[in-house]
């Protein structure tokens, strides 16, 4: 923090429990915000040029690394597209596999998200680590509910980051009667633990409401891997292929990260725009036993991001236990994807928000093109005009009370700047 | 030895984490156990106020694509008594340093965006910079491994007994 005549400047470096890196720069005049810029730090990896050229069928293995936490979303949208483009319909087992291996991430990513990295705010504390001996039975909850799903993704995926057993068309390995047991076992066990969470997040007084257009992808079972439309809350019904007529790249030139507007305007995704376009599609068990929770929505308070994300945990959990108990799953021999030319799309809701990819695959099985759009990029915009509110918000407070606020405000967003580069250092000017 | 803890970090650079979310992941079943034997002095992605000072073990996660990620490696190897480099960008600097393998025509085409966020030429992996004393290998880094890794240490600076 530096003075410069009367302007105040802040820099907040290396924004903590979050995935990957950003910095903030604020100027602050007259006590008012001047200027805010959010930059996703996190360097560029350049996927986009390295697949080009990669044999088709193996590109979900090389795009799952784009992240680590949500390697599966990764990789099952890319999968799609790749289908998508040969003209490959996958059997209703692999789709069911699919769902389970998604829903094991929900479980693992927004427990991570809720338990480590957000919780600690509520608590009024700076780490899960300084959480003192009579908060242990919450952290022993709170590890139970993350390990139920890790260990769903090491039956139905092989393993939580960088699944094993999923490729193009199917599953290498199906899990066996006592796999699955296990598996419902311990879902049904997390249960009730879930619920004890979820009353935290709706008891809090944090809000900051903010006016945006929600946008996300809609399908009848709240699993976002069947073929779905894509909704915004200002009426917008768009099929999944015509994304790119909606989406409009923004270049940001102090990020390392490409920002995007849906119909020229700021928009934001992931669980509160799916919880406010959506709720009715959640599981029945999560509707009943929810209910006072998932009347908060439709709600324009970024904080009850958190809110929305304690409630798809459950239903993750409710959708698994019915797919699990109601299904056999046995050995299938399906027919080997065949390459060919052509183009595909594939969209999936990931932890963070929409997670679209598009691949053109040319005669001889080879990537020509691939574009891939991530959640945090989309919520890029939105996330930095949040900031100025939260900055507005709290001027005349000190300048670690303000940081503190950003934030939480940022965690509240959940984002994944891993993904973005294909969070925060804060540099303030002025306070 | 009683009470004596590993005073360790945990640091990330460029990748995709996902070594970090399996050591997250572990404290699942190794938490209670690991805040007996581990003083968790440093890691960005559980706490804000963090302190690389006298570590005995740095867990380093990622490749080093600018100067100033060198600069702050050197830092954590100079504050570190041991560094182990967690993972395959850590250790062989891929696949985060998938650009290094570009041809010139894909290089030219990328060149503005490498100057503009100031990166090196190169993709490197830490041996490349610092001494680094060890490795858990693997995309995602392997956990028994790590495991391993971690006994070893904690008995070579006597929080257990050998």
């Amino acid at each position: 923090m530096h003075k410069d005549d009367d302007e105040e400047i802040i820099t907040l470096e290396n924004i903590s429990k979050i995935e990957g890196h950003g910095s903030l720069d604020i100027r602050i005049k007259d006590k008012k915000v001047k200027e805010v810029t959010l930059k996703i730090t996190e360097s560029k990896r350049f996927y986009t040029q390295a697949i080009r050229g990669k044999m088709a069928l193996s590109l979900p293995v090389q795009t799952s690394r784009i992240c680590g936490t949500c390697s599966i979303a990764h990789f099952t949208a890319c999968s799609e597209a790749v289908e998508n483009a040969i003209k490959y319909a996958i059997s209703d087992q692999t789709m069911l596999l699919r769902k389970l291996a998604v829903y094991s991430m929900f479980i693992r990513d927004h427990a991570l998200h809720l338990y480590l990295f957000s919780l600690p705010d509520y608590m009024g504390k700076d780490s899960v680590l300084d959480f003192d001996e009579s908060q242990n039975d919450l952290i022993r909850k709170a590890f139970a509910i993350k390990a139920a799903g890790n260990n769903m993704s090491k039956v139905i995926a092989g393993r939580a980051v960088h699944m094993t057993y999923a490729e193009v068309g199917r599953f290498s390995k199906v899990p066996d009667a006592a796999e699955i047991r296990k598996t419902i076992d311990e879902l049904k066990s997390v249960r009730d633990y879930v619920i004890d969470f979820t009353e935290i997040f709706y008891a809090s007084d944090f809000k900051l409401e903010r006016d945006t257009d929600f946008v996300s992808l809609v399908t009848s079972d709240y699993s976002f891997v069947d073929p779905g439309r894509i909704r915004d809350t200002r009426g917008a019904d768009i099929d999944e292929n015509r994304y790119k007529d909606f989406l409009d790249k923004v270049v940001i030139p102090y990020s390392e990260a490409t920002g995007y507007s849906f119909e020229g305007r700021e928009f934001m995704v992931g669980a509160l725009a799916r919880m406010n376009l959506n709720k009715e599609n959640l599981h029945r068990d999560t509707r009943r036993d929810m209910a006072k929770y998932i009347a908060a929505f439709p709600s324009k308070n970024i904080y009850r991001n958190n809110l929305a994300q304690s409630i798809e945990l459950l239903h993750s959990i409710d959708h698994s236990i019915e797919i699990l108990e109601s299904n056999a799953f046995a050995p299938e021999t399906v027919p080997a994807p065949v390459v060919k030319e052509g183009n595909g799309v594939g969209v999936i809701e990931a932890p963070r928000g929409t997670l679209y990819y598009m691949v053109s695959i040319d005669k001889t099985g080879k990537v020509q093109y691939g574009s891939i759009i991530v959640p945090t990029q989309q919520n890029q915009i939105c996330m930095e005009r949040t900031v100025r509110d939260t900055v507005e918000q709290n001027i005349g407070k000190d300048k670690h009370a303000i940081e503190h606020e950003i934030e939480k405000m940022i965690r509240a967003y959940d984002p994944c700047m891993s993904c973005a580069s294909h969070f925060l250092r804060i540099n303030w000017h002025g306070i | 030895m009683a009470g004596k803890k590993l005073r360790i970090g945990w640091f990330s650079f460029t990748c995709c984490e996902d070594s970090t979310i399996v050591w997250v992941e572990m404290m699942n079943e190794n938490y209670f156990k690991w805040k007996d034997l581990l003083d968790i002095r440093h890691a960005r992605v559980l706490r804000k106020i963090n302190d690389m000072a006298e570590l005995d073990v740095a867990f380093v996660e990622g490749a080093i694509t600018t100067e100033s990620d060198a600069k702050k490696l050197i830092e954590i190897r100079n504050n570190s008594k041991v560094l182990v480099a967690i993972g395959s960008c850590a250790c062989v600097a891929m696949p985060a340093g998938q650009r290094n393998t570009f041809d010139q025509e894909t290089k030219k085409e990328i060149d503005f965006l490498v100057k503009r966020f100031r990166q090196t030429d190169k993709v490197r992996s830490l041996k490349e910079i610092v001494k680094v004393d060890d490795q858990v290998e693997g995309c995602p880094m392997d956990e028994a491994a790590f495991l391993r890794t971690l006994d070893k240490y904690l008995k070579q600076f006597g929080v257990v007994d050998a």
